[in-house]
């Protein structure tokens, strides 16, 4: 494996990573945010948003206009915690974010209404929110969430993508002052699924969110994952686990805005592929800016590259303004399926196909173990399970 | 009673340079209870036989035959023959991230038996080996030989012997880099092990300290690929005092 770690010292002015061919050099603070998908070129190479996916991969999510989501939302929640369909007029609809590309914005114009969720400032920690999102509607659909963590609230909210659909989605995610709030984003569709997701988040004085993006199935799964402090104290874990195999697109991108002082972000994303043309992408933004003093952030990716023809992408961007931080660093590696483990549990008896697993689900396990919430890691354990089932390894 | 038979082993491996000949007829016959100690030159070939023996991939067998109770060994994939009672202690034992040596350990058990051991025996089992091992119980929740020291990665090898229970094993050098005390158990742990068990040995070292505590019945010179000569114990004393300069001239 090769494995590249640096923890930047302090005075940096800006990215250090290199763009490729034609793409200019941007601060990531400058980049457009509009909810207008006519301020949006088309999808193309040139620009960084753009640079791993295609108008064709996106399968007319980038359309100036997609039909309205029709497919069934279902929900489960404990007392207390409201649900309601709300305008664009409403002041939490906008308020965790913007779009920052073109299917963001076409999803976001094209959803008339948002799914509201909210968890009242005496939630405890107990309380579990299960949205699913199931459609199978496969002409290019837009949903709009917000969930609303009140301040000081407590919970978990998860979202639950089946089905064939190809959606946009935008979902926001307002963290109030001292709330400590779970997030879970499962996508597990059909195949023949495309999804384009942009998660935005908005963190309160005191504020923690533990946010997760687990993607296993679908054809197209580009997650677009921010969050931006407000206030000082926040903390903001960001995981991720994926599993790509022949065929399947994936990709996540991460900002981390930390616009004022003395607060903390983790990302940790951890990917397996497998199969001809599985291709994955991650790219994590982290941006520190001027008044950021006291910042503490580390980013990290790996993925396990099980059998040839499987292609990862990993890009860490860190911009650094200010000389007064914690610390800063990332890592990302990208390796081949390590053959001496293998031998080593063979050589103990265990069979091929029963040694890859083991090596596979022992990658991951560092995000499962992480989600704290028994059912989800089991489910989450089995579905791997299924996909290793499903290539035949 | 068992038998492991090397019979005119030729063994191949591919380099830079193009395939490379290393086994040069190796012939051996190692029964149930039997310790045979293998003493030879750094890149004589000692490890290629054990992983040949293993079955590790990157080994071509060009010649000869390994035999297992009459069985075809290198017709096995490497689980079989581990399946089939050959256990190698590994010269370098590799780190697995996310598999806990428990999980490991039982899956190997399960994997080796046919069938998931008992839970409440396989526990005292485990235990029991640690402690004899001088190893700590917390070993079980961490990662296969993951931050394990030299020391440490020899005694789970060990472990795994105790455990598992093969017909032959093959110690690749596990005296090496094991301070005087580490030594002392971990040969007693062989020991246990083979006086449970019955199982043939085959024990690859460079040093005669190992063979203070191991008895060995044969000893055998291996240089450049094969085996120059053998004998019993006394022979270890004179390659100690003489080292291999009149096999490696002749
Ligand atoms: N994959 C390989 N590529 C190139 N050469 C190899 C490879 N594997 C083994 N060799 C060579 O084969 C020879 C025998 O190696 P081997 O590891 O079996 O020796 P050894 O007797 O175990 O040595 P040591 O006492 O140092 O452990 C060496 O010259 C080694 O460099
Ligand atoms: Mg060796």
């Amino acid at each position: 494996m090769t494995t590249s770690n640096s923890t930047v010292p302090a005075q940096h002015g800006m990215a250090e990573h290199s763009h490729g061919a034609g793409v200019p050099i941007q601060i990531r603070s400058a980049r457009l945010r509009s909810a207008d998908v006519a301020d949006f070129g088309p999808v193309s190479r040139v620009e960084e948003q753009y640079r791993y996916i295609t108008s064709e991969r996106l399968a007319g999510l980038d359309a100036d206009v997609l039909d309205e989501y029709i497919g069934d939302i279902s929900i489960k929640h404990p007392e207390g915690v409201t649900t309601a369909w709300v305008g664009s007029e409403h002041p939490s609809f906008g308020a965790a974010g913007l779009p920052e590309d073109r299917p963001s914005a076409a999803a976001w114009g094209s959803a008339e209404q948002a799914y509201l969720v909210t968890l009242p400032g005496d939630a405890t920690a107990d309380c579990e929110v299960q949205i699913g999102i199931n459609s199978e509607t496969e002409t290019p659909s837009a949903l709009h969430i917000i969930i609303d963590a009140k301040p000081f609230s407590r919970g978990t909210v998860i979202l639950d993508h089946k089905g064939s659909a190809v959606l946009g989605e935008n979902v926001e995610i307002i963290v109030g002052d001292e709330a400590e709030i779970t997030v879970i984003s499962i996508q597990d569709w059909d195949t023949s699924a495309v999804h384009n997701s942009a998660q935005f988040a908005k963190l309160g004085r005191n504020s923690r969110l533990r946010h997760m993006v687990v993607s296993l199935g679908g054809k197209t799964l580009r997650v677009s994952t921010s969050a931006e402090f407000t206030a000082t104290g926040g903390d903001v874990e960001l995981l991720g686990m994926y599993f790509a195999d022949a065929g399947q697109y994936i990709e996540n991108r991460l900002y981390v805005d930390h616009a004022v002082p003395n607060c903390k972000s983790r990302v940790t994303y951890k990917g397996a592929l497998q199969g001809d043309k599985a291709h994955t992408v991650w790219v994590g933004d982290v941006l520190i800016r001027m008044a950021a003093e006291g910042t503490d952030t580390y980013e990290l990716n790996r993925n396990l590259l099980l059998t040839d023809g499987a292609r990862a992408d990993s890009v860490p961007n860190l911009e650094i303004e200010t000389g007064k931080i914690e610390g800063a660093g990332h890592a990302s590696a990208s390796g081949r399926f390590d053959d001496e483990q293998l031998f080593y549990l063979q050589a103990r008896g265990i069979n091929e196909r029963e040694a890859r697993r083991l090596v596979v689900r022992g990658f991951l396990n560092e995000i499962i173990q992480k989600i704290g919430n028994e059912e989800i890691e089991s489910r989450l354990s089995a579905s791997i399970e299924a996909e290793l089932e499903r290539s035949g390894s | 009673m068992a038998i492991l038979q090397i019979k005119n082993l030729h063994v191949t491996v591919e380099t830079e340079q193009g395939t490379k000949e290393i086994l040069k007829g190796v012939d051996l016959i190692i029964r149930s209870g039997e310790s045979h100690a293998i003493m030879g030159p750094n890149g004589s070939g000692k490890s290629t036989l054990a992983y040949t023996i293993a079955g590790h991939p990157k080994y071509t067998v060009t010649e000869g035959e390994i035999l297992l109770d009459g069985e075809d060994v290198l017709e096995m994939s490497v689980d079989e023959r581990a399946r089939a009672g050959l256990f190698l202690a590994m010269q370098y034992p590799v780190e697995i991230p996310g598999v806990s040596v428990s999980n490991f350990l039982r899956t190997a058990k399960t994997a080796i038996s046919g069938e998931a051991p008992a839970l409440r025996t396989w526990i005292k089992d485990v235990r029991g080996a640690m402690d004899a091992l001088k190893m700590d119980n917390t070993f079980t929740e961490r990662n296969v030989n993951e931050g394990f020291s030299g020391g440490e990665k020899k005694r789970h090898e060990i472990l795994q012997l105790e455990l598992l229970k093969p017909k032959f094993a093959v110690l690749d050098e596990t005296d090496s880099g094991l301070d005087v005390d580490a030594l002392k158990i971990v040969s007693e742990g062989v020991n246990r092990a083979k006086e449970a068990n019955d199982f043939g040995l085959l024990l690859i070292t460079h040093y005669t300290r190992i063979l203070k505590y191991i008895k060995p019945d044969f000893v055998h010179v291996f240089v450049a690929g094969k085996i120059a000569e053998q004998g019993g114990p006394e022979l270890a004393d004179r390659l100690e005092a003489e080292g291999y300069d009149r096999y490696v001239k002749a």
